[in-house]
């Protein structure tokens, strides 16, 4: 299991109530359910990737976030997860939103185009950037809505969102952002994950 | 049409009150069971059969000679193993193939015909309530169908909230649409307007409405399958013929095929019976049964739902199958949910649809080791 899903783990307490948004196939349910007890469930767009979770015994919707958040009710979930693809939505915002409505917390991690190797590669090579995080092209990614790990924290500041945590990752480090190292963070880390509440 | 000896009966002693107002007592349910109930009694998965099924699931059907109707997905080794589960299907009331019905005689010992009180959804699950009491199960492990058999599983779990642990409507509604509606009164006019149906009293007259009959299942046969599928299986292809004949034989093979379904369903479906079971469909209508309320008619199960549809099912579409799983999320009910592609229409579920019977074996076998 990759060290974001880790992290992410290690934010939620045993025994809740967890919706995991876009959770592909399943490794983060499978090791919430598994390790922490949690009561999981997952909404995912892709019909192979849905198949994968119900193969490991996960209850899982297909459907897309932007239209099918709504069914669920207010604070249905203690939190709701979603990993790497807010900047791949049509309009990231409502679903943000949605996310923080569904979920009394919400975990969401955004790849940071602030770090150094995606500013090098634009910078130096005058091409759209290609990372580990960002492995697609630019005619061919899903990311829509690139931001840095700056961009969401004062995105979500401006909407008075509370921050209960917010972690930088690079490859195995993760470390606390906060408003004083905020620019370093911004430079170093390639992922970017936030607990977040409204 | 019914060869007795092959059918089991349980009759029912309980006076069942229907939802027409009338009480029936002391009727027959035809049932079938495959593989054994092991000694906890947790491995029973409750089958119901759509329309024109009945309660021969799968192998080879004594009555008809020919493949049961869901022997794609129940079986030894099958998506619904038979090796691991007990599985009991039986005929629906109002149903033509031993369970009380239009072709039984009343206590008069005439043959009832439309004298059969019209029988519901409700009805028909409230009398196969009664097998769980002949095999002594106090819960099933799962209740599944497709079609109206997935709506008599939401109107089971409705009725009896703690009697499945998990639950799989197919390809299904909670609420009978109007142009479904439409398409059974298509199929009731067709044999109704036969000079041979006499009133429903052919038994007695010795004749039998196999031409509207044959009409209500070539028009319903018609709206199981997808344009897609159609076009690909038969397109213009003419039958037994180099050339158009001018005339009104079958021509093409799309015609062929459908008088060919309809002269064999004639052999096998009491037109009384599909009037009653058609009418049973169109009154469902489970959100109405809770003031509109679907989410209300799961309230009160702990059942873990699973639900599946079919991406070329016009009959009951995509929607109509979210709408069920949209009314269990809204009251944070345990519900999984995936769209099979298909071109198949809506008689995917019926059928070798390898992504089907995949998902509907990994949810059955990883529930039941959650046991």
């Amino acid at each position: 299991m990759k060290n974001e899903f880790q992290v992410i783990a290690d934010l939620i307490e045993k025994d809740k109530k967890v919706l995991d948004v876009g959770c592909a196939d399943g490794t983060l349910m499978k090791f919430l359910k598994d390790n922490k007890n949690i009561n999981i469930r997952g909404l995912e767009i892709s019909k192979e990737k849905v198949q994968e979770c119900i193969a490991k015994g996960l209850t899982v919707i297909e459907g897309n976030a932007e239209k099918d958040l709504k069914q669920f009710p207010d604070k249905s979930f203690d939190y709701v997860v979603l990993s790497q693809t807010l900047q791949a939505f049509l309009n990231p915002e409502l679903v943000l939103d949605e996310l923080l409505r569904v979920g009394k917390k919400a975990i969401v991690t955004i790849p940071n185009f602030g770090y150094w190797k995606v500013r090098f590669h634009l910078l130096f090579r005058g091409t759209m950037p290609v990372t580990k995080t960002l492995p697609d092209e630019w005619y061919n990614t899903p990311n829509l809505h690139m931001c840095t790990i700056k961009d969401f924290f004062h995105f979500v500041k401006s909407k008075d969102i509370k921050i209960f945590k917010s972690l930088a990752l690079n490859n195995l480090n993760s470390s606390i952002i906060n408003e004083s190292n905020l620019g370093v963070k911004n430079l170093f880390a390639d992922l970017g994950i936030f607990l977040i509440e409204k | 049409m019914n060869t007795e000896k092959n059918i089991k009966t349980l009759i029912v002693k309980k006076p069942l009150k229907l939802d027409c107002g009338k009480t029936i007592k002391d009727f027959p349910i035809a049932y079938e069971t495959y593989g054994s109930l092991n000694s906890k009694k947790d491995n029973a998965i409750l089958v119901f059969h759509a329309l024109t099924g009945d309660q021969f699931v799968t192998g080879i059907n004594p009555v008809t000679n020919k493949e049961g109707w869901w022997s794609y997905a129940v079986g030894p080794d099958k998506a619904i193993d038979t090796n691991k589960y007990f599985v009991i299907c039986s005929n629906v009331i109002g149903g033509c193939m031993g369970s009380y019905g239009p072709s039984h005689k009343d206590p008069d010992q005439k043959i009832f015909g439309t004298n059969f009180p019209v029988i519901t959804i409700n009805d028909m699950v409230n009398a196969q309530y009664n097998l769980l009491d002949h095999f002594g199960i106090d819960k099933l492990f799962s209740i599944t169908g497709g079609s109206m058999g997935g709506m008599q599983v939401l109107q089971f779990i409705s009725n009896f909230p703690d009697k499945s642990k998990t639950v799989i409507p197919i390809a299904t509604t909670s609420s009978h649409s109007a142009q479904n509606i439409a398409f059974n009164e298509l199929g009731r006019q067709a044999i109704t307007a036969d000079s041979n149906w006499k009133d429903g009293n052919y038994a007695s007259n010795d004749t039998n409405p196999g031409k509207g009959l044959a009409v209500a299942r070539m028009a319903a046969h018609i709206t199981y399958l997808s344009k897609k599928g159609l076009q690909e299986k038969f397109g213009r292809k003419l039958q037994e013929r180099e050339d158009l004949k001018f005339g009104f034989d079958a021509d093409f093979q799309i015609e062929s095929y459908l008088r060919y379904q309809g002269s064999v369903f004639v052999d096998r479906f009491d037109a009384n019976s599909y009037l009653y079971i058609t009418r049973a469909m169109d009154y469902f209508d489970l959100a109405k049964q809770f003031n509109g309320n679907l989410s209300e008619a799961f309230i009160n199960t702990n059942a873990k739902f699973f639900i599946i549809s079919f991406t070329s099912d016009w009959l009951y579409p995509t929607q109509e199958n979210k709408d069920i799983v949209i009314a269990l999320n809204s009251i944070g009910a345990d519900v999984g949910f995936v769209e099979i592609e298909s071109d198949k229409g809506h008689d995917s579920f019926l059928l070798d649809v390898p992504d089907f019977l995949s998902a509907l074996k990994n949810f059955l076998d990883k529930s039941y080791e959650e046991n």
